[in-house]
């Protein structure tokens, strides 16, 4: 067994971000899409600091920290959207939204 | 050991100043907001409408330091011509629609600070969005745009479509941020620098860098609503407040198509390794063909409005296959163009889609603007220009645009993909004029009283003497403002 590097980084980053992808698509409760978005962005964090580990440089890490304060300001407007969502219909099934297109 | 660091002082926040501007505006907003609240009747579109017309001032104050390049906070801000049109062209759509606003907000009864706040931030975030290459300033700019408008889309939250939409935008939105940002990382990764022109000149044949940018790239068409990523805009358009959506249809799309043309630079720069000009151009087939086949067949204006958007994203690729392709500087003139032409003649016809509607109910079906044309003559006319416009018809800004657009490409050698354009735009006539035809040939199925006149009349008035004027200026009439053709020619991308 060798050393970890940043290829395995890599993968582990590149799984869950498909892991995430899949919820965004296939998961039908708006709350775990919320969740599954916020685990493709902790796969984006990965990403950027194993690069920062890789060419011993800051700018990944910083970037990340951007990343997560960002993805909590995404989690407010989320959750308030479906806090308002669900005063009005009792549900936060995304099938359940199709008063559009009638 | 130390290292210095770098100082900052007033002379780097210059070049911001617009952005500034903008963003400041709207803190300041919000505080009035929280001095104020609920007082019925308080002015908040004049007083918004002061900050889009600030940045402008800001523009034109920095006008003679935007023929070259200026970089402020090391390299996360360019200040260039390119920056500096679109940003211009988005200060315009942000006043144009804090016009609409006013009226449409007294319509439906909730006009209310924080809404002008998320207005202005939004318009901030798409100057910062199109003035960068670096990673960074590129996610906080995209970010900084679409939450406002999120908030925005799903602002009428009685109204379960209104919020529909912002679910359905907000979801799709923060996907789509997530893969921009995992292409970004990758990219990163692969050549250990963030600003993503350098990085993709840096290590030009590495597979790991070119897969990062086509993920990147995807995320920048979902915000311009191509297809394949275009499956969001008809519902998020129909159901998000009518002025909302006309901000959305042009100062957000304004922001995509700017910011993609920057980082195409680097695209081209690499040309030979990543075909992105032979990507871009079936995406642009698909996108112009899908928008107008679907909008032959929608009966509520904002939707057919919503496709029509995605038809014009594909009429404005155009312009970015010819670019990414040949590096042609023209080809990019041509999509500015498009993009003032598309912001006049489409927040026009949303104008007036408020300006019929009831206080407290829309009316969106196109039937229901049965007879209009010759009870409200005004309006009619405008819709009619704004109609005429859209589908292409000379002598309209909409038709020169794609006529640059059109022209440019086949000098260059697209003759196939403007034959495939052509026939769209021959296509799409029939949907313009359906609503025409119920404006002026129908009987009509309501009365309408437009009572005393609303800001949303000047807005839709001087969209429509601009759709002519953007048409046929050649030279300008007013001293110190180059004619819109030489603008547009003159703003090359040379900040990297």
């Amino acid at each position: 067994m060798g050393e970890i590097t940043t290829n395995h980084y890599l993968v582990l980053a590149t799984v869950l971000f498909f892991i995430g992808t899949l919820g965004v698509l296939g998961r039908r409760g708006a709350l775990t899409v919320l969740m599954s978005i916020e685990l493709m962005l902790n796969a984006v964090n990965l990403v950027l600091i194993a690069g920062s580990r890789q060419w011993g440089n800051l700018d990944g890490q910083m970037i990340a920290f951007f990343v997560i304060a960002i993805a909590a300001v995404e989690a407010a407007v989320g959750l308030a959207i479906l806090m308002a969502i669900f005063r009005a219909k009792e549900s936060v099934n995304l099938d359940e939204l199709s008063a559009l297109n009638e | 050991m130390t290292t210095s660091l770098p100082q900052i002082g007033l002379a780097d926040l210059a070049p911001l100043l617009p952005f500034l501007v903008l963003c400041g505006g709207g803190l300041l907003l919000v505080l009035i907001d929280a001095l104020v609240r609920g007082r019925p009747g308080f002015p908040w579109a004049p007083i918004t409408a002061l900050l889009p017309i600030g940045a402008l001032v800001a523009y034109a104050a920095r006008w003679d330091h935007m023929t070259g390049v200026t970089k402020t906070f090391g390299p996360m801000y360019i200040e260039d011509a390119f920056g500096g049109a679109v940003g211009v062209l988005v200060c315009i759509a942000t006043l144009l629609a804090v016009g609409l606003s006013g009226s449409y907000l007294d319509k439906v009864g909730r006009s209310r600070g924080e809404y002008y706040a998320l207005l202005t931030f939004s318009a901030s975030g798409v100057v910062l969005f199109v003035s960068t290459t670096e990673l960074l300033s590129l996610f906080l700019g995209l970010e900084l745009l679409s939450i406002p408008v999120y908030v925005l889309s799903g602002y009428l939250r009685k109204d379960p479509k209104s919020l529909e939409a912002g679910m359905k935008y907000f979801l799709l939105g923060a996907f789509s941020s997530a893969v921009f940002l995992f292409g970004g990382a990758l990219i990163y990764v692969a050549s250990g620098t963030t600003n993503l022109v350098a990085a993709l000149q840096k290590v030009p044949g590495d597979p790991l860098a070119q897969l990062g940018f086509i993920v990147l790239l995807s995320g920048f068409l979902f915000k311009a609503a191509t297809v394949p990523f275009h499956m969001w805009t008809p519902d998020v358009y129909q159901g998000a407040p009518t002025a909302v959506t006309a901000f959305m249809a042009t100062a957000v799309k304004a922001a995509a198509f700017g910011a993609l043309a920057r980082v195409l630079f680097a695209g081209t720069s690499v040309g030979q390794l990543i075909p992105v000009s032979d990507m871009l151009w079936w995406i642009a087939v698909l996108t112009m063909t899908v928008g107008n086949l679907a909008a032959l067949t929608q009966s509520n204006v904002k939707r057919m409005l919503a496709y029509s958007s995605i038809a014009h994203a594909g009429y404005l690729l155009i312009g970015l296959v010819v670019y990414s392709g040949t590096g042609d500087p023209d080809a990019l003139s041509g999509v500015l163009y498009y993009l003032l032409a598309y912001t006049l003649m489409n927040i026009g016809a949303f104008g007036v889609v408020i300006a019929w509607g009831e206080k407290g109910r829309e009316h969106l079906e196109i039937p229901d603007f049965a007879g209009l044309g010759w009870k409200s003559p005004a309006l009619g006319l405008a819709m009619l220009v704004f109609m005429v416009s859209l589908a292409g018809i000379p002598p309209t800004a909409g038709f020169f645009g794609k006529y640059f657009i059109f022209r440019n490409a086949v000098q260059n050698g697209y003759t196939g993909l403007i034959i495939i354009a052509v026939l769209n735009s021959a296509m799409s006539v029939y949907y313009y004029l359906r609503v025409l035809v119920a404006l002026y040939m129908q009987k009509p199925v309501r009365e309408i009283n437009l009572g005393r006149p609303q800001v949303v009349g000047l807005v839709v008035a001087v969209c429509a003497v601009l759709v002519f004027w953007v048409g046929f200026a050649p030279n300008s009439f007013l001293p110190g403002v180059p004619a819109i053709v030489d603008w547009v020619q003159g703003a090359e991308i040379v900040g990297r």
